[in-house]
């Protein structure tokens, strides 16, 4: 698997798209702060830039990566090698090479700036670590995608629909029933309702890390109670987390059962 | 006899001059309530540097001046007042009083001025007081230059810097109050001017108004209170000048307005509040040339507000310009500067050519639904007020700007 891993890695490392993806990250976080030149509000302009983005290219890269290494996956599925290995490591090496794109093209300019110094460290590590999370499930959900459908643009389109569904219909959703049920108590109900969707999750947390969650009010403070225990920040870690498998073990038994 | 007559005036003047008298470990008079005890009307009592132990301080009925020179220190060892006062024409300044006692059913005060007429209470010094200046149905002083300093955890058994009770024409400038309950609290109080004070860090309100009609409060600093001003069941309030910041905080008002008519707010700041400005009942208020910066939401307005006019605003940067409930009541927008305003200026007069409508969907659908708020900056609220902007169904038809400026408005 780690030899996969590699290969699927370097490959991607040669190719131009992680470059881009790369230099858009640095470019953003360079024209941010110094246009900027306020940290925590940086910080924010980011946040809504990961959440939409992140998931977006994600999915988008993991579909495309699939359909265009099927070729060298066929090859390899004729070697004396594991089914689950060959995909994991491709999945591997799509996740880890764009996580490593968002962190260091994210982290240079801000550590240039000067973020070891500034009290916003602890909201960027935040941002970071559900900006890889939010990788890490959506190329496997992508994955996922191209595995069950052979058409390559019927997957493109299963792809961004899946990523329309959990961006903007689900949030379109959720509010419908805040609004229709307006007359019951809500706190637990959006408090279920948003640790269900990653996107949702994420933006909830680095929301809480920063000064406008003053603004969530009452059901901002049911919020950051319930988040700032420990018990909240296990249960929020473990559901990113579970996203993140889910999907993963899904792969493990389509491949296993798949005939290519 | 003419002569005669004179000579007695002038013997009668000479027993009367003022004599002074002072206070210190080594002087004949040691204590500051003996030296009070035999003053007389006009004589000026001098308290030199030094720390006294006394508490309840009487000052009945005596014209005297007070000064206390390189802030002698009053502690009172949490004892009760420090000193409490009854006379006309009276001036204390320069001393230094700490350690009030706190209580729940007595409002043991530094300083407790009560029944007086044209004080001066100036350039003192109070630090960890329970009430700082308590002044009770007085008329004509003024309290300037004060430093009001305590540490105040609990709302419930902390007191105000400066508070007003059925008292006025008290002129209260450049004062320093943090820490406190309340900073500066007028109840009851009248024809009054509040200028040039900082109130910072109090636990309340930096200023509070109650049933406090006819007053100013210009110039002052209210930065990091739990709210920075309620003005509550008063009239003709004018409040001009003043900077309102960092009311920060999940219940926090830079200003907060119940039940107010006929008020002006004109060249103030509002910088960096969770909520600038909360209305509520509020009638024929013009807000004009003030600018809203960075705050969560530049103005709420609760409901059974009539006649309120905005003109002239700078609204800078608020993540909500305005929050609405309930009808609109004549109440108007009008030659507003908004840094969201997307329009364009064709004929190039300054105004845009698109009426500007400050309410966005969301924060009235947060109005509605107050859970909605968890949705803040997600993707589908942005394509939601997006959509709302180029055709609006659910904000309210009249709430709109028809003159909004193309620049910021400079007063």
């Amino acid at each position: 698997m780690f030899k996969i891993l590699k290969y699927s890695f370097f490959d991607l490392t040669r190719s131009s798209w992680s470059y881009i993806y790369f230099l858009f990250y640095l470019l953003l976080g360079i024209v941010l702060l110094f246009l900027n030149n306020d940290l925590s509000n940086a910080v924010i302009t980011l946040m809504n830039v990961i959440i939409i983005l992140v998931p977006l290219i994600g999915t988008i890269f993991g579909v495309m990566y699939f359909y265009n290494s099927r070729e060298f996956t066929e090859l390899l599925l004729a070697q004396p090698v594991k089914r689950t290995s060959i995909f994991l490591g491709q999945y591997l090496g799509v996740a880890v090479s764009l996580s490593l794109s968002l962190v260091l093209g994210l982290g240079i300019p801000f550590i240039a700036y000067g973020l070891f110094q500034s009290p916003a460290i602890w909201d960027f590590t935040m941002l970071l670590i559900t900006g890889v999370f939010l990788t890490l499930i959506f190329s496997a959900l992508a994955f996922n995608i191209a595995l069950s459908s052979e058409n390559k643009i019927k997957g493109f389109g299963y792809a961004i629909l899946m990523w329309l569904l959990l961006a903007v219909v689900y949030d379109g959703v959720f509010l419908l029933s805040l609004v229709y049920f307006q007359e019951y108590p809500l706190d637990k109900f959006s408090l279920i309702a948003t640790m269900l969707n990653p996107i949702d999750l994420s933006r909830i947390l680095i929301l809480l890390k920063l000064d406008i969650s003053a603004l969530l009010g009452y059901t901002g403070a049911v919020f950051k109670q319930f988040f700032g225990t420990s018990f909240g920040s296990v249960i929020s870690l473990s559901v990113l987390v579970l996203w993140t498998i889910l999907p993963l073990l899904n792969i493990a038994r389509i491949v296993k059962k798949k005939d290519f | 006899m003419r002569r005669w007559m004179l000579l007695l005036f002038i013997l009668s003047v000479l027993s009367t001059q003022a004599r002074e008298i002072e206070v210190c470990h080594s002087c004949e008079v040691t204590s500051i309530q003996a030296a009070v005890d035999m003053a007389q009307d006009g004589d000026v009592i001098r308290i030199k540097s030094g720390t006294y132990r006394e508490h309840d301080i009487k000052i009945l009925n005596k014209s005297i001046r007070i000064i206390g020179e390189d802030y002698p220190v009053i502690d009172a060892e949490k004892k009760g007042t420090a000193f409490s006062i009854q006379a006309n024409n009276f001036t204390m300044e320069g001393l230094h009083i700490k350690n009030i006692s706190t209580s729940h059913t007595s409002e043991f005060a530094a300083i407790l001025m009560a029944h007086s007429t044209n004080f001066t209470i100036r350039n003192n010094r109070l630090e960890n007081v329970f009430f700082g200046i308590l002044i009770e149905k007085s008329t004509g002083g003024s309290i300037t230059g004060n430093r009001i300093k305590s540490k105040s955890v609990r709302q419930d058994n902390s007191g105000n810097g400066i508070h007003l009770w059925h008292s006025k024409e008290i002129k209260i400038s450049n004062n320093v109050v943090s820490g406190m309950r309340d900073g500066i609290y007028l109840e009851f109080a009248g024809e009054s001017i509040i200028s040039d004070n900082v109130c910072r860090d109090n636990l309340r309100y930096g200023l509070h108004f109650m049933f406090s009609d006819h007053n100013k409060y210009l110039d002052n600093v209210f930065e990091s209170n739990g709210a920075g001003v309620a003005v509550m069941f008063s009239k003709h309030i004018k409040m001009y000048r003043n900077v309102f910041k960092k009311s920060w905080g999940s219940a926090s008002f830079g200003l907060l307005l119940k039940e107010i008519n006929d008020a002006e707010l004109k060249h103030n700041v509002f910088e960096k509040n969770t909520i600038a400005i909360s209305a509520d009942g509020t009638n024929r208020i013009d807000y004009v040339e003030n600018d809203f910066i960075n705050n969560g939401y530049g103005i709420k307005i609760r409901g059974a507000c009539y006649k309120n006019i905005f003109t002239r605003n700078n609204f800078l940067y608020n993540s909500f310009d305005v929050a609405y409930t309930g009808r609109i009541n004549e109440n108007e927008f009008d030659r507003n500067y908004w840094s969201e305003y997307s329009g364009y200026d064709l004929n190039k007069d300054g105004i845009g050519d698109v009426a500007y409508r400050p309410v966005k969907l969301f924060s009235y659908l947060v109005t509605q639904t107050p859970e909605a708020i968890v949705l803040l900056r997600s993707m589908f609220i942005g394509l939601l007020d997006f959509s709302e902007k180029v055709s609006p169904i659910f904000t309210p038809k009249d709430l709109i700007d028809h003159h909004p400026q193309m620049k910021k408005i400079k007063w």
